[in-house]
């Protein structure tokens, strides 16, 4: 499999190709240590310290304050609500998109279903997404505003009582995780696609042909095939439902309503240096988003690597060819 | 759940096999018409709402079309209100607005999939010393997000003088984490080394290889990529914002901000939707003619010989 | 094809790349009608040379004045009464106007305007800020601050400044000192649905209405009968909250602390008691759909509080049936609305023009502040033509005292008479460089409360977060 490929180059004797390498990666760390590095590191460095305008005075205020900011952040523990926001939502919307994005990525690819008309289908999915989020929850709040379509059929169960989306908790959750579904759903179903088309249609039709059962392919052969783009997957929407912000804070007009519980850690962090420019502690909150997000990530990226993956199939496919056949 | 009633029709098909595929393809069919039509709604009910007046938009929702589309685009000639139209709005550089969105998005976009590629295909292909951190440093990096540096950045570029510049729009695209990503993961799973190492027995020096071999093979990878960072560049709204305020140098999304943020007694979603629709339409067709590597589903059949 | 495609895309790239740098270089002239080619460069240095140059010397008009000025503003409003009104002045002076126009979405306008004001002394002369443009509910941030130039020091004298109404001059003095000027005036009204009110209060007659809701107490009796009669008393719960927050004792901030006036939390409760009694609707803000729907003729709502720029445009467009016919009685519910003074006085909205100090510019900015905010044909002018009401009393009761002005749309009631009566009564002491967020944030919060969602002890807790998040120097109570 692929990954006896990536070693092969070790056994390749004579020219060292390896340096190679540095070329390839040059420009990308270039351009990274010019724009990012720096802004980065400050980040990092004004989180130790207090540092914001006073909107009256016009004045910066800038104190060394050590881990005062951090400790305050994690005593106070809000944070941690705003942590469970964001991770509630995007679980909420994350977990019907990877159905539905398999799904169809499957159905896509599927030798045997020949469907017609995907050419119509896969086209179309990706739509939403060239819709900037401002502008699809403009119509979005068109839909189910008090006034809207949806509103009026639920006004017929309710004599004629509209419900307020945003006024509720998990009405307004579950519409920005709705939005956040039907923008990225097509997206994912992209990327599964791709990976998908890269499974030798010769495997399957051996399989076919040894009497597997269309889950059987799906669970025991496309999925594996594809489990880099998988990850790839996983951890991207991992990385962008924690960085939700543009959604939420446009349906809530940046308030997190109903009683904060819409408000994401972005959210948070945008209140934080929109106005008083409070590098300090939005330095502080950006600091420990990222610890959050980077092990999240690790977490997920080593869980479903080689190593852990390894084990665990060997371990199930002792428990098929056991129990299976 | 889909996912079961879907599994029980593929049994189903193991039993019969004619009727258990129709069936699932009768499934199939209806489930995708759903997402379907979901999908086109929105890009609809947009242009829908471009041809409709302000108070039309704000006080109902209508599936056809209205009868403001001249109005919104050219003005209103009949006198009842002062409103010139997007077109006709000297304050409104909606043409320079999409070129200038043209030009940032696309050079962004050609920008990030060929140099993130290169990186991924640097990091795929050599086992040179500090690759193993590297890739650990950028999966980190792309869990920055942007809002955390945007502020240093902003400072930064203000001391270069590089505000009311594409440069600092355009030139961090070419370290993208998420499309190094991408790829590196894509060429774990399609791309053997063995064809690189074959290249290299014809004499192929290592960037031609890249660029007259792989680039070829991975293209539909590149396309996808091509797609998804040409639109997130479009409708990057954060960014810009900071940079430009120019009015010649403004890109789409500042420009729809320009109409939504207009003094209450004149705010018109007329001409709000009518700005949208023409920002969606370019990338609509940057989209189709980018889309057919989607559709057309090329398959890698040529590295697998 | 698509390597054409990428090849012409890289091709016009680079020219306008080219293109870009060098218009950075050049002042972004969006004069009048656009002729961007007309404009005859001003001699233009480059940044790098005159930085040092041109010492600048505030108030004194004789001082050598510059040739570009730079007007920041977050629309196209103040552009248009130049262009329409002021522009000969510019020209006069010779002077190429340059608009910069950031939005005020998410804070933009005012970020942007802060650099440059902090960044006016090292700017060379024709970068510095020449003109800007504030909103009531922040002015005091700016008017407050060392960038704000003397009204007097222009050379605007009183007597210039006599016919405008006392509140607009109020908001921006600052220690005794004038700092902007406004053309407009905004003062309140409340405006009914004239057959709802010969329905439910036996009469449409603005007077005997007014008689009806004069106070607080009678409007929520008013409020009372409405609901009976099928109606709503209001649209939204925040409909009434300037009537309120513009009668407050104390402003948010004093001294650093925040603090809820009595009268805004007497806003909360009476506003709790309309939601729960069914006398708004809930979960309905400004400028939502359901709040214009609420306006036009399938509404229920008795009626609105709404400023002179209100009625004559959003509500007038709100009430129509067909937005493209004519609009005059029998479209909708034109001809509907009338205006009387409500329960209390109140202003809502307003901009004011501000000198920037460091200016070289101070003679014409003299000469456009007169102009626009102080010349009484001018000003009566503007009114005639845009339905604007201008901050200049002569010309307002002028119009006020004409017998044979009226406006069809509030079925032949001159309003601006009213308007007259009504900005006369506007105090506005009682505000703070943090207004606008704290009106924003109060009622959002207390929405959760109306909503029930929360305790009002909870929604005034948020409020306090929210406030301290944005504002770290300021002193929040604790609920």
């Amino acid at each position: 499999m692929a990954n006896a490929s990536v070693a092969a180059p070790k056994k390749h004797k004579g020219i060292s190709y390896e340096k190679w390498g540095y070329f390839f990666i040059a420009p990308f760390i270039i351009v990274y240590l010019i724009f990012n590095l720096v802004p980065l590191l400050q980040t990092f460095y004004f989180s130790f310290f207090e540092k914001y305008t006073n909107t009256a005075t016009w004045e910066t205020i800038e104190r060394f304050v050590g881990f005062d900011q951090y400790v305050n952040l994690f005593t106070e523990g809000r944070i941690f609500s705003y942590l469970g926001n964001t991770m509630i939502m995007w679980v909420m919307g994350f977990i019907p998109q990877i159905v539905i994005s398999l799904l169809f990525a499957y159905w896509f690819t599927s030798v045997r279903l020949r469907l017609k008309g995907l050419g119509f289908f896969k086209t179309v999915m990706y739509m939403p997404n060239l819709i900037m989020a401002a502008a699809f929850s403009m119509m979005f709040m068109l839909l189910f505003s008090n006034i809207g379509p949806i509103n009026e059929i639920i006004k017929n169960f309710t004599n004629g009582e509209a419900f307020a989306f945003m006024g509720h908790t998990w009405s307004a959750r579950g519409l920005v995780a709705l939005m956040n579904f039907l923008m990225w759903f097509g997206n994912t179903t992209i990327l599964l696609m791709a990976a998908m088309m890269g499974v030798d249609a010769s495997i399957v039709e051996a399989a076919e042909i040894d009497g597997c059962t269309s889950s059987q392919i799906f669970w025991k052969i496309v999925l594996p095939i594809i489990r880099p783009i998988l990850i790839y997957v996983l951890i991207t929407s991992l990385v962008g439902g924690l960085q939700m912000f543009d959604v939420p804070s446009i349906l809530t007009n940046g308030k997190g309503n109903p009683n904060d519980s819409t408000t994401t850690l972005i959210m948070y962090l945008n209140t934080l240096i929109s106005r008083s420019k409070n590098y300090g502690q939005g330095g502080c909150v950006s600091v420990v988003i990222f610890i959050i997000c980077a092990v999240l990530s690790m977490i997920v990226y080593y869980f479903f690597t080689d190593a852990g993956v390894e084990k665990r199939e060997k371990r199930k496919s002792f428990k098929i060819a056991k129990g299976g056949k | 759940m889909a996912t079961s009633k879907t599994k029980a029709r593929m049994n189903a098909y193991d039993e019969d096999k004619s009727i258990g595929l129709t069936i699932h393809r009768i499934v199939c069919y209806v489930v995708l018409s759903i997402f379907a039509f979901l999908a086109i709604f929105f890009f609809y009910l947009l242009l829908i709402n471009a041809t409709r007046s302000h108070n039309e938009i704000q006080t109902s929702l209508s599936l056809l079309p209205g009868n403001n589309l001249l109005i919104n685009l050219l003005g209103d000639k009949s006198g009842n209100s002062k409103f010139v139209g997007v077109l006709n709005d000297p304050n409104l550089m909606i043409l320079q607005g999409l070129l200038n969105s043209l030009i940032v998005s696309g050079l962004s976009a050609l920008l990030s999939v060929y140099f993130s590629g290169m990186t991924a295909y640097g990091v795929h292909v050599y086992n040179f010393p500090g690759k193993q951190a590297f890739f650990n440093t950028i999966l980190l990096i792309m869990t920055i997000p942007t809002q955390v540096s945007a502020l240093g950045f902003y400072n930064l570029m203000n001391d270069w003088k590089l505000t009311n510049n594409f440069i600092p729009l355009v030139i961090p695209a070419v370290a993208a984490p998420t499309v190094f990503f991408f790829m590196k993961q894509y060429m774990e799973s399609s791309l053997p080394i063995d064809i690189v190492e074959a290249a290299r027995i014809d004499g192929s020096n290592e960037f031609r290889t890249f660029n007259e071999i792989i680039l070829p093979i991975l293209k539909p990878a590149f396309a996808v990529q091509a797609i998804f960072s040409f639109t997130a560049s479009w409708n990057n709204y954060f960014m810009p914002a900071l940079i430009l305020d120019k009015p010649e140098m403004k890109t789409m999304p500042l420009w729809i901000a320009f109409v939504r943020g207009r003094e209450l007694a004149t705010l018109n979603f007329g001409e709000v939707y009518m700005v949208l629709a023409l920002a969606i339409i370019p990338v609509m067709i940057v989209y189709f003619c980018f889309s057919k590597f989607i559709v057309a589903g090329v398959t890698l059949g040529s590295v697998k010989g | 094809m698509k390597k054409r495609i990428l090849t012409a895309l890289l091709a016009s790239a680079m020219i306008l790349s080219v293109a870009g740098c060098d218009s950075t270089s050049e002042p972004a002239t969006t004069t009048a009608g656009g002729a961007a080619d007309t404009t005859t460069a001003a001699p233009v240095a480059d940044d790098g040379d005159t930085t040092t140059a041109a010492p600048v010397e505030d108030g004194d008009a004789a001082a050598e004045q510059g040739k570009v000025l730079n007007i920041y503003c977050w629309n196209t409003e103040f552009q248009e009464r130049y262009n329409a009104y002021a522009a000969d002045v510019g020209e006069a002076h010779g002077v190429t106007v340059n608009w910069v126009i950031n939005t005020n979405e998410g804070g933009v306008y005012q970020n942007k305007l802060d650099e440059a004001l902090l960044a006016q002394a090292d700017a060379a002369a024709d970068d510095k800020v020449d003109i800007f443009l504030i909103e009531a509910d922040y002015a005091l941030k700016y008017t407050n601050s060392p960038y704000c130039m003397n009204v007097a020091d222009l050379g605007i004298t009183a007597d210039d400044l006599a016919n405008q109404y006392a509140y607009t001059q109020q908001i921006v003095t600052v220690d005794g000192a004038l700092k902007g000027v406004t053309w407009q005036a905004t003062p309140g009204l409340f405006a009914y649905r004239r057959s709802i009110a010969k329905e439910v209060l036996g009469t449409d007659d603005p007077a005997e209405v007014q008689a009806q809701l004069s106070d607080w107490t009678k409007f929520n009796d008013v409020a009372a009968k409405m609901k009976e009669a099928g109606y709503t008393m209001l649209a939204g719960y925040a409909d009434a909250y300037r009537t309120y927050s513009n009668n407050v004792t104390t402003p948010w901030v004093v001294d650093g602390n925040l603090v809820v006036d009595d009268n805004i939390m007497k806003w909360a409760d009476d506003t709790k008691v309309f939601q729960d009694n069914g006398y708004s609707n809930k979960d309905v803000g400004l400028w939502s759909d359901a709040w214009a729907k609420e306006q036009g003729p399938e509404g229920k709502t008795f009626g609105f509080f709404y400023s002179t720029w209100g009625i004559n445009f959003t509500l007038l467009g709100n009430s129509l049936a067909d937005a493209n016919a004519p609009q005059e009685v029998g479209n909708g519910i034109f001809g509907d609305y009338a205006v009387c003074e409500g329960p209390q006085a109140y202003y809502w909205g307003g901009t004011w023009i501000c000198a920037a100090t460091g200016t070289d510019n101070t003679a014409v900015i003299a000469d456009i502040m007169k102009k626009l905010t102080c010349d009484t044909a001018t000003m009566k002018q503007i009114t005639l033509d845009t339905q604007d009401y201008t901050n200049n009393k002569a010309a307002m009761d002028e119009i006020a005292n004409d017998p044979n002005f009226g406006s069809a749309f509030l079925g032949g009631q001159n309003h601006i008479a009213l308007f007259a009566a009504a900005a006369g009564n506007i105090d506005c002491s009682n505000i703070s460089a943090y207004d606008q967020l704290c009106n924003e944030n109060f009622q959002q919060c207390m929405n959760d409360y109306f909503m029930g969602t929360v305790d009002k002890t909870t929604a005034l807790n948020n409020f306090y977060t929210k406030m301290k998040d944005t504002y770290p120097e300021l002193n929040v109570p604790q609920a």
